[in-house]
């Protein structure tokens, strides 16, 4: 049909006399209305996310969320007091959604021409409509796509997670052996450089370059014989995480330049970056080349710095990066390491290339079988 | 032995403190001359959370040279370590 509406991926909740009934701010008692809890549970079997976008102190409403029982049924959430057109657009961006698949509710009228007026492509709803929305095309599909089902799966398996791991009493270490976690570093193909761009766009926590790589610069390296652009993905028993890290190298005869490493912050807690640093040390070991990697200082890359520090990188000079060309980026130190090689981690498996040469085969990397 | 004061940290006293944030945070009870890191399973996020832990309890600033496992491995490595960013502090 020529005029079925796009599908809603993603719907925006305003909270006060919209979602719930009263104002917060004002000390109502807010409630939930019948009606309105149907929707919510309506529209997450269909697999359409749902977010938030409010005016209020963001604890003091994520709790009475929680105690509305409803909580986890919203992902990305901003409450707080900036523009909801730009909260709109955060939701939009972070979901890497376009905004012409969000809809976004609101009793407020002026709210709705300000998204309105910076986002024409927002669908924007009057919060007497929201008992509707389950009605409605844009939020009916006729058929659940493998994608959407599964970016849902993976706010819900963080979310399981997260309930597992606060109720999990003994040490952090105990609680990631139980996960099952599955590391896995490919070389990066066509397809997936678009999500590694989005990486290094977002993870700035675990950028240790701190410098961006775009996606026609790391394109352009797929082909080259010196140059390593891979992609790590992780998953669990509780479901993917999806593309969880890039790396970025050259490869010269006497030492391997990193330089880029990301990691998402979604999987800072499991202690894959340092992993994928032990792995890398270990690979570049077996080679018998050093590694330097990188690493430009930013206020928000400090543990890089610190995982760097404690695999044993340093600023020091050794002959190995006397064929590195100089880099082009200001103030970019260059950490060395002479590496050894690393026994296998036991919280995880890594699946990964053999870097020394594209035909070999690939490594499992892990704890002994009796313990996986 | 350096002359102390009264506002001094002793050794006992930093050792207490670190132990005290350790079993907090990994649900494990540590001895000062222990390797925390032997199991090679603590995250970057673990270390993260240590290196600012002693920064803050301590008053003391660690530079990229101190960033290392050596100096962390043990309580009484991160113990001699405090003494001496202390130190180089007060003088």
């Amino acid at each position: 049909m020529a005029n079925e509406p796009t599908l809603v991926k993603c719907l925006i909740w305003d909270l006060d006399n919209t979602l719930w009934q009263g104002t917060l701010a004002e000390r109502d008692k807010v409630a939930l209305s019948d009606a309105v809890r149907k929707v919510i549970l309506g529209l997450d079997e269909r697999g359409i996310l749902q977010s938030v976008s409010s005016r209020n102190d963001f604890d003091n409403a994520w709790s009475r969320l929680e105690e509305l029982g409803v909580a986890e049924y919203f992902v990305v959430p901003r409450i707080g007091w900036t523009p909801k057109s730009a909260m709109v657009k955060e939701i939009a961006d972070e979901l890497s959604f376009a905004l012409g698949t969000i809809a976004f509710i609101d009793d407020m009228p002026a709210e709705r021409a300000d998204v309105s007026y910076h986002h024409p492509e927002v669908r924007c709803y009057e919060a007497e409509r929201a008992a509707d929305l389950l009605e409605l095309p844009e939020f009916t599909p006729t058929v659940m796509t493998v994608d959407g089902r599964r970016r849902r799966q993976m706010y819900q398996a963080a979310a399981h997670r997260q309930t597992a791991r606060s109720e999990f009493a003994g040490p952090d270490e105990d609680f990631l052996r139980t996960l099952g976690m599955i590391l896995r570093i490919v070389r990066a193909t066509e397809e997936e450089i678009t999500r590694v761009e989005e990486l290094t766009l977002r993870t700035s926590q675990m950028n240790a370059t701190g410098v961006h790589y775009s996606d026609e610069t790391l394109r352009s390296l797929l082909a080259d014989g010196a140059h390593e652009v891979l992609v790590v993905t992780l998953d669990d028993k509780f479901g993917a995480y999806g593309a969880v890290g890039v790396l970025l190298i050259e490869k010269f005869e006497h030492a391997w330049n990193v330089k880029l490493l990301a990691t998402s912050c979604r999987v800072v807690f499991s202690g894959a970056g340092t992993i994928l640093l032990r792995w890398l040390t270990d690979s570049a070991a077996n080679a018998g080349v050093h590694l330097v990697a990188d690493f430009r200082r930013t206020d928000r890359n400090r543990m890089a710095e610190v995982a760097y520090g404690f695999a044993g990188f340093r600023s020091e000079d050794c002959d190995c990066a006397t064929e590195i060309p100089p880099t082009s980026e200001p103030e970019t130190a260059r950490l060395h390491l002479a590496p050894t090689r690393q026994g296998p981690p036991v919280t995880m498996t890594v699946h990964a290339p053999d870097l020394r040469s594209p035909e070999a085969a690939d490594l499992v990397w892990g704890p002994p079988a009796s313990e996986a | 032995m350096p002359e102390s004061t009264s506002e001094q940290l002793t050794i006992a006293m930093i050792e207490q403190r670190l132990l005290d944030f350790l079993v907090e945070r990994t649900k494990i009870e540590w001895e000062v001359g222990q390797d925390l890191f032997e199991s090679g399973v603590l995250s970057s996020l673990f270390a993260m959370e240590l290196v600012v832990f002693v920064e803050k309890a301590f008053d003391v600033s660690i530079e990229r040279e101190d960033l290392a496992l050596a100096n962390f491995r043990t309580v009484r490595a991160m113990t001699d370590l405090v003494l001496r960013l202390g130190k180089a502090a007060d003088a």
